[in-house]
């Protein structure tokens, strides 16, 4: 297998040799421990041996069921029902919890049900706050990648003009992505806050108090969408900066000739400028999903995953298990099975952005 | 070059002149009170005590935030560079000392008989660690609020009941003086959970597991009284007797002072703060719920690490440590109750007749230890988010169900964790 490449590219070599050593001992070899660590039991700490378990961390985490359940029916066969009218289930812990005639289903969980008919099927998790943590984490991706690309592009075009001050503007939409998430996040749970927080008093003082109080991140309806607002915010900038170096890479000739040929602003747009940002917009793509899967400080400082699960994200999770739990094995499968989740999406993403010819 | 081995040659000689002529072997000591500058000096006056009144050992400390700690100790652990003296939290010390990192502490037994229970640190029959001193936790009041609400005063012989404790609540809530009548510290999250609320559920008549076995959590954590105990702790926050876990930090540390709640559940160690607040504050023992008025025991403690080569220089420290001047001192400084009654009758508050000589009395009398188990420490992170996502409206039998499941998954992995 001698070939150039290997032979008489020593420069090259060099050259590459500090990022392969680092990038090799920080993410490679990490990633293959944790690779080889999810098929056993290894614990944080513990004087117990390690031992090989084959796929039973993942069968742990990822193991789903559904159960079909009829309506309670009294002696006469007729469907009892509750006050509302509704029919009667039988309770699904009667199944879950140590019922010798079910035990695939024991120590699973319900997750969510779909009438059928007259029956109720409903969905068992073996571990809920990880599907949990599954459904939330892909939420926040599809929610923060296209809007906060789209307002980091809108922000570049804003700020990729030739105005007196305009790098005032620009250090402003900067700031939060050089300021510590930590910190950042600890503002926001300020502004959060029930309590005389900055955002319910400027809702309460700009709506005349018919906008009663809302405890953002206390409410399992609003701590999701509340996180993903302030994460959105917070490194839009980072993005902002790799679409103005897009745009900064389009020629001005492009512009003044489309501007000729009697262009509207529109047109320049979609037909100069558009065209011109594909691989920056590729890559706005894939950063901002894989940085949007790594979900965890925000999470951490924030709301560590509550009010009832809804915030729980699948590295928050890796990292509570593992180090909380003190349970590496688990933590470790939860790591392989995010990457096997992004490569698949980025690949997905690379494939359908290719340049077609 | 020639000025680096003239470095290098000054050092080596400079250390092997200094070394024999010390003639001490040195002991490492890590301790978790980094940034707390008060603690810092008392620890460090015990150390240099130490290290002037004998000439066979010197102590040297190294300090860590109390927050990174547990994850130093675990990593130097791994790595093998454990230090000979080794500060532990009372709970988390089985699943130390079950893991090999400590070895039990060769110090003479009676030094500590007189020591309150919850300073020892006892596992698998054998001393491990033992502390300073001991922290508890009250229903931290005004005199004045319950007179106005025309309340009894419950004693340590005779405290409230259940009702009477719920009934306590509804007469202060009915008043509308206050935002809450309860305060349950609900923004502490962490250790705070297990140890402040634990207690609550074992007076209920439930534990978070089994001790009789230490093998399972069924029964324990979601048995009738566990799921009585449920209820009642979801209608606390249901029925707005109490903040929930969206409670503001700042409102937890200076509500009560700030008047904004009736009563308040929290430790020895923000008791001064509430004095100063008010005159008439009173500090009131745990509500029994059907099994005994119960609260939270262990603090901090002093054990030897494993791998120590000089045990016997680790445990002379230690018992050095254990007297009355030093229990005072850290009292004194800290707060802390003190570990016995003779450094007690020492302090500014603890002793008899002392704002918070009730503590002391509490701790003697009520304190209960966490599980003493290795896999207390898991057992804790469950029973936290147990608890909040009952706070939060989740089912209670559904959710202690899920924590006993996980639980014992936990216990099961670990191979029962070294029970006998």
């Amino acid at each position: 297998m001698a070939s150039r490449f290997t032979r008489s590219n020593g420069t090259g070599w060099m050259f590459a040799g500090p990022a392969v050593f680092l990038v090799g001992t920080f993410l490679l070899l990490p990633f293959g421990f944790a690779f080889i660590l999810s098929f056993t039991n290894q614990r944080l700490v513990s004087p117990n041996p390690t031992s090989f378990v084959g796929l039973s961390n993942y069968q742990q985490l990822l193991g789903v069921a559904t159960l079909r359940l009829s309506p309670e029916r009294d002696a006469d066969g007729a469907v009892v029902t509750d006050a509302e009218g509704q029919p009667q289930f039988p309770a699904v812990r009667g199944f879950t919890r140590n019922n010798p005639d079910f035990p695939q289903y024991n120590g699973m969980r319900e997750w969510f049900s779909i009438g059928l008919g007259q029956d109720r099927l409903v969905v068992l998790a073996r571990d809920l706050v990880f599907m949990k943590a599954i459904v939330n984490t892909v939420v926040f991706v599809l929610v923060v990648a296209p809007v906060q690309g789209g307002l980091a592009l809108c922000l570049a075009l804003l700020i990729n003009q030739r105005l007196r001050g305009i790098n005032v503007f620009r250090t402003i939409y900067f700031m939060p992505v050089v300021v510590s998430i930590v910190v950042v996040s600890l503002l926001w749970r300020f502004i959060y806050s029930p309590d005389n927080g900055l955002l319910n008093n400027m809702l309460g003082t700009l709506s005349f108090g018919l906008i009663p109080t809302v405890d953002w991140l206390g409410n399992p309806s609003t701590a999701l969408g509340s996180i993903i607002a302030m994460s959105i915010w917070q490194a839009v900038g980072f993005h902002m900066v790799i679409w103005l170096s897009g745009l900064q890479t389009i020629s001005p000739t492009l512009y003044e000739a489309a501007e000729l040929e009697g262009a509207s602003k529109w047109q320049g747009f979609r037909y100069v400028t558009w065209p011109g940002l594909r691989n920056t917009a590729v890559l706005v793509l894939i950063v901002i999903t894989m940085q949007a899967f790594a979900l965890f400080a925000q999470i951490d400082v924030m709301t560590r995953g509550g009010p009832l699960d809804s915030t729980q994200t699948i590295v928050f999770q890796a990292v509570e298990r593992g180090y909380g739990k003190q349970d590496i094995s688990g933590g470790s499968a939860i790591s392989v099975i995010l990457f096997v989740i992004v490569l698949t999406i980025s690949l997905t993403q690379r494939y359908l952005t290719r340049e077609r010819r | 070059m020639t000025k680096l081995t003239r470095l290098t040659g000054a050092l080596a000689l400079t250390t092997a002149l200094a070394g024999p002529a010390l003639a001490q072997t040195e002991l490492t000591m890590w301790y978790h009170g980094a940034g707390n500058d008060v603690e810092m000096r008392l620890i460090t006056q015990v150390i240099d005590d130490f290290n002037a009144s004998q000439s066979d050992w010197v102590v040297r400390m190294e300090s860590f935030p109390q927050i990174a700690y547990n994850d130093s100790v675990v990593a130097a652990a791994l790595a093998g560079n454990l230090p000979d003296i080794l500060d532990v939290d009372g709970p988390v010390m089985p699943n130390w000392a079950w893991a090999g990192y400590m070895q039990p502490l060769p110090i003479d037994e009676s030094l500590i008989a007189d020591f309150l229970p919850g300073t020892k640190g006892i596992w698998n029959d054998e001393l491990y660690s033992i502390g300073l001193w001991d922290a508890a936790v009250a229903l931290v009041t005004r005199q004045s609020t319950l007179d106005a609400l025309g309340l009894r005063t419950p004693t340590l012989a005779e405290p409230w009941t259940g009702e009477e404790f719920m009934a306590a609540l509804d007469a202060a809530k009915a008043t509308g003086d206050w935002e809450y009548p309860l305060d349950l510290g609900m923004a502490w999250t962490g250790e705070w959970y297990p140890y402040a609320f634990s207690p609550f559920l074992q007076s209920f008549g439930g534990d978070i597991v089994d001790r009789s076995t230490y093998q399972t959590a069924e029964g324990a954590l979601n048995g009738e009284a566990a799921l009585a105990f449920g209820e009642w702790w979801q209608s606390l926050f249901a029925e707005g007797y109490a903040p929930g876990t969206s409670q503001d930090p700042a409102a937890r540390d200076s509500g009560f002072q700030d008047g904004r709640y009736a009563f308040s559940w929290n430790g020895n160690w923000a008791a001064l703060g509430a004095l100063e607040a008010f005159d008439d504050t009173v500090f009131l023992p745990a509500p029994d719920f059907g099994n005994g008025p119960i609260i939270g025991a262990a603090s901090w403690q002093f054990g030897v690490s494993a791998t120590s080569d000089h045990p016997e220089g680790a445990a002379a420290f230690i018992e050095f440590a254990l007297q009355p001047e030093y229990l005072a001192a850290f009292s004194d400084g800290i707060g802390l109750i003190p570990a016995t009654l003779e450094a007690a009758a020492m302090t500014e508050n603890y002793a008899e007749g002392g704002p918070m000589a009730v503590f002391f009395d509490l701790s003697a009398e009520q304190a209960l230890v966490r599980p003493v188990t290795p896999g207390y420490v898991v057992a804790a992170k469950v029973f936290e988010k147990a608890l909040a996502d009952i706070a939060n409206g989740a089912d209670v039998a559904d959710t202690l169900d899920a924590a006993v499941d996980e639980i014992n998954a936990d216990i099961a992995r670990n191979g029962g964790y070294g029970h006998n």
